[in-house]
């Protein structure tokens, strides 16, 4: 194909999506567009995988039945919705084992706040509230999102996700109201995730590089600093419904402006986490290559025992 | 049959329940691909919500306010009556799949007569149990065979794990004194009866798995009188931490 | 040797009495084990009532290079449809 052509492809391609259509696996698309989709879907996949770690950690030291089970089918959801994810990053030509590969060479990225440990019982209930909480924010436009098999994806998880969040608050709110020593665990966990939870919107503005063409492709609707503005909003009366101390002294209500005004976000750290100095970053990659690792002689033994079965098969047919 | 008594009966099928389902949650979210991860945790769940029921029933015979975490939390180890079996570790996928299936035939063919049991509750909970369990045991079933008959990996990693834990199988046969009780009041399932029927079963399987039968003779038991394996104290140390930790409060 | 796992495509029935729907996809070793992983995957909250697999390298699909002529000349067949026909409105039930 000539430039020309190309150029004139791409001008349809985009009036396609600024009039709403939806772009389709095997739809002819430039090769940046399938590049950042690959990117984007399959780092959100990570996060979910990954995400499934720093929770897990709590499966088997719930503290009632009750909770035992929702956290075990919370976690088991984040399993689901990667493998949503994954297969909707699969239409666009790549193999989940090649995004395996990626993430476990450390070219992938995901979502930093799964660095953070979860050292008690109460950081369930804030991962529950606020970085589901975030998740959603961020989530929600996506179900609208151009790429057709990406949107499906994300109605599944939207629609799913809908109980963790409610989860989360339910666990912080029987904390909250509990014994004093259980409300002390609620306020640092609520200390501790606060602002890892605001970090998740990504760089301010100003800082980000992607936003216009993302715009443009309905990966996103709205900016970082929208977006985490939101969330403030959101999450400020919940933290004051629960009796619980926001941890930045700066955080007040700005009348004129209808929106709460908060303090700085420490950019140093978020960036070390990024780069893969946070508190657990070693331990969550270490977890995913082993369990990949451990099970390849699994999986080989299926693929051979399938093969097996079909030579069986046709061998009776002969 | 005195309440408990029943109660002791209970313990003896429902601890299976919660020792098995808890070894099997170990493993959500490091399974050997997505896949098998949300299936085995679809177990774990399954039998998280058949140990409740019984507890659930247990704590209401037990009256004094008692809860189904009082029940599952709150006893020590010699307490907790489930066979060894359950509670053996993780050790690789083919432990987990040996272990899961051994027990799977028995807790199918428990269920099957539990649901003629005379006591309402119990029998309702087994008719719900039954559905659940047979998927289990078709889903590790057909995990014996693949690795059976997959690689020679596969075929030696199944085979050792078939073969440690088969002492652990005669156990599942003995009767306790409240197993005598409940059989007598026609409440509970006489599980000696079963014995045969369930080698036959496993057998089959086995030899369709490419396997080698076992020519264990020495069996282990201890577990239904609560004198349980080493791996037992840690699990409950895991399980049992926050209830410990911070007695006598809700979460 | 292929050691992965082939991309299976599933399809749910999620009530009787409605056609089976494309759900999504996922991997599996054989037929066997792509029906349980779908019933795990994809009916964890009683989404359905039967399921359908098939692996994903036997679906044929038409390219949409062609979709000008497989698809636009449907179009101008408007024949086909109720609205096309003029009746008056005193005749009931057509």
């Amino acid at each position: 194909m000539s430039e020309a052509q190309i150029k004139n492809l791409e001008e349809m391609f985009e009036q396609r999506i600024a009039n709403d259509e939806k772009i389709e696996p095997k739809d002819w698309m430039p090769e940046k567009y399938r590049k950042t989709h690959i990117r984007q879907i399959s780092q959100h996949a990570h996060s979910e995988i990954i995400g499934m770690l720093p929770e897990g950690n709590w499966i088997s030291r719930a503290p009632s039945l009750r909770r035992k089970v929702a956290l075990l089918a919370k976690v088991q959801d984040e399993a689901g919705h990667g493998l949503y994810l994954y297969s909707a990053c699969e239409t666009l030509g790549i193999s989940r084992d090649e995004l395996y590969e990626q993430l476990h060479s450390g070219k992938a990225k995901y979502s930093s706040i799964f660095n953070y440990p979860t050292i008690t019982w109460a950081d369930i209930g804030a991962i529950g509230w606020l970085v589901d909480g975030a998740a959603i924010i961020n989530q929600v436009p996506l179900c609208n999102t151009s790429y057709g098999p990406y949107a499906r994806a994300m109605i599944r998880v939207c629609k799913e996700e809908s109980f963790h969040q409610r989860q989360g608050y339910e666990i912080m709110m029987t904390l909250a109201k509990g014994t004093p020593e259980q409300k002390e665990m609620a306020q640092d966990a609520l200390n501790r995730w606060w602002w890892p939870s605001m970090m998740m919107f990504g760089p301010t503005d100003d800082m980000s590089t992607h936003t216009e063409q993302s715009m443009k492709w309905k990966l996103k609707r709205k900016t970082n600093d929208e977006l985490r503005q939101q969330f403030v909003d959101q999450t400020v009366p919940q933290a004051d419904l629960l009796g619980l101390k926001m941890p930045d002294s700066d955080l007040k209500w700005n009348e004129e402006k209808g929106r709460y005004d908060f303090g700085e976000i420490d950019w140093d750290e978020f960036w070390q986490v990024v780069k893969g100095h946070g508190p657990c970053n070693k331990e969550r990659m270490a977890a995913r290559v082993n369990a990949w690792e451990e099970g390849e002689w699994v999986r080989d033994a299926a693929m051979e025992y399938a093969k097996k079965q079909e030579a069986k098969k046709l061998n009776k047919a002969v | 049959m005195e309440n408990k008594d029943l109660v002791q009966y209970i313990y003896g099928i429902a601890d299976n329940a919660l020792i098995l389902g808890q070894r099997l949650s170990e493993l959500c979210g490091h399974g050997p691909n997505l896949e098998t991860d949300i299936a085995l945790t679809n177990i774990s769940l399954d039998l998280f919500g058949q140990t409740r029921s019984y507890f659930q029933y247990a704590a209401q015979l037990l009256g004094e306010d008692k809860t189904e975490d009082d029940v599952a939390f709150l006893r020590t180890e010699r307490q907790y009556k489930n066979v060894l079996l359950v509670e053996q570790p993780n050790t690789n996928f083919a432990y987990t799949i040996a272990r899961q299936f051994l027990f799977d035939v028995f807790h199918l063919s428990l269920l099957e007569n539990l649901q003629n049991s005379s006591d309402a509750t119990l029998n309702a909970i087994a008719k719900k149990s039954i559905k659940e369990v047979s998927y289990h045991l078709r889903f590790s079933g057909d995990w014996v065979k693949r690795l059976g008959d997959g690689t020679e990996i596969s075929k030696q990693k199944i085979q050792e794990a078939v073969n440690a834990l088969w002492r652990y199988t005669d156990e599942l046969f003995h009767l306790t004194e409240a197993d005598k009780v409940a059989v007598e009041g026609r409440i509970g399932v006489d599980t000696s009866q079963l014995k045969d029927a369930y080698y036959e079963k496993v057998e089959e399987l086995l030899q369709e798995a490419t396997l080698t039968i076992p020519e264990e003779k020495y069996f282990q038991k201890g577990g239904k009188q609560g004198v349980h394996t080493e791996h037992m104290g840690y699990l409950l140390a895991d399980m049992q931490y926050m209830q410990r930790a911070y007695p006598n409060m809700k979460w | 040797m292929e050691k992965n796992w082939p991309l299976w495509e599933v399809f749910v029935r999620s009530k009787n009495g409605l056609e089976h729907r494309h759900f999504g996809s996922l991997h599996a070793a054989d037929a066997e084990m792509a029906l349980e992983n779908a019933r795990d995957v994809y009916t964890r909250r009683s989404e359905g009532v039967s399921i359908w697999v098939v692996e994903s390298k036997h679906i044929t699909a038409s390219n949409p290079e062609n979709n000008g002529e497989l698809f636009e000349p449907a179009q101008d067949k408007v024949y086909r449809h109720p609205t096309f026909y003029t009746l008056p409105d005193e005749v009931k039930h057509m």
